[in-house]
């Protein structure tokens, strides 16, 4: 049996611009996801430092965060991103693996809540944090 | 008096200037964005690639490549406003600028993204407003569209820390 986790890795996979970026999700529970990274040469930000893209990590935050939706519970059929916040607290250390974790913490009937963590391999400073609020579409006909 | 410079001259010295500082950057080129210019003013323009796509099945653009598109249209935006001043009152070299002797660009602090429409599989563009840039901080607003101008897909907010000025510590 396919568990949930290698299905939705391979959802992942699919999207091509996470695919692009060699997002690959490693793990995931009811309404959390951890989203990982390499760090790559074509995603910096900053020549002279070699520091990633601010750009970069906020698609990664965003992708977990859109996994994190997916995995609730709820059992929404799709979603989309409303709205992102992001605090860039540090620059990610270059050559580092950035890793997302994500929290879908509230779910009304049509929005969910998430938070964002995002670490390179020093796991115990934060590179950056996120907030967002994000679409969820149930399946037609489900009750509120 | 002393005559004005040939409008090639002036144009191909601005141009460089812009190429340099886009050109830096690796990521910018990954997603392909390039930009127009007039006068002062800066067009970003993201040519639509089947990579930047993040629902398959819509073929709609990726809340990521479209926050990326934002933030690096606000960070080339607010660059730029303070390197045309340099460059226009002579304080910088142009021929070291377009060498890449560039300053150190400004560093995001905070950006918040409002997703107004989904990314069609189209060309989108972006325009950044600098609403204040101060010695040490600098708030940008920026705005991107696809087939029509007057609405927009999505929105960002941008707070930056400015780079050091000559002479001054760093962080």
């Amino acid at each position: 049996m396919k568990d949930r986790l290698t299905i939705a890795r391979q959802f992942i996979q699919a999207l091509p611009y996470a695919q692009a970026l060699g997002m690959e999700l490693t793990a995931l529970g009811a309404g959390t996801a951890c989203v990982t990274m390499a760090w790559d040469p074509r995603f910096v930000g900053d020549p002279a430092s070699g520091v990633l893209h601010g750009g970069a990590i906020s698609a990664l935050m965003d992708t977990a965060a859109g996994a994190a939706v997916m995995s609730h519970p709820a059992a929404p059929v799709s979603t989309a991103t409303l709205d992102l916040r992001i605090e860039y607290m540090r620059p990610a250390t270059p050559g580092q693996r950035v890793s997302a974790r994500a929290e879908c913490h509230h779910v009304t009937r049509s929005v969910a809540f998430v938070r964002i963590i995002a670490v390179d391999e020093d796991e115990d400073r934060a590179v950056a944090m996120g907030t967002g609020a994000f679409t969820v579409d149930r399946p037609r006909g489900a009750a509120a | 008096m002393k005559r004005p410079e040939p409008v090639q001259v002036v144009k191909s010295r601005r141009d460089a200037a812009l190429a340099a500082l886009v050109g830096a950057v690796p990521y910018i080129q990954f997603l392909g964005i390039r930009f127009d210019r007039r006068g002062d003013e800066l067009t970003a323009v993201l040519p639509f690639d089947p990579k930047l796509v993040g629902n398959p099945m819509l073929q709609a653009l990726h809340g990521g490549v479209t926050s990326s598109f934002l933030e690096v249209t606000a960070l080339i935006g607010l660059s730029w406003v303070s390197l045309w001043d340099d460059l226009e009152a002579g304080r910088m070299d142009p021929v070291a600028v377009a060498a890449g002797h560039l300053p150190p660009l400004p560093k995001t602090i905070d950006f918040t993204v409002d997703y107004l429409r989904t990314g069609l599989p189209r060309d989108a563009y972006a325009r950044a407003r600098v609403n204040r840039s101060g010695r040490r901080y600098a708030s940008v607003q920026v705005e991107a569209w696809q087939d029509n101008r007057e609405r927009p897909f999505a929105l960002g907010s941008m707070h930056c820390l400015m780079p050091p000025g000559p002479g001054e510590p760093g962080e």
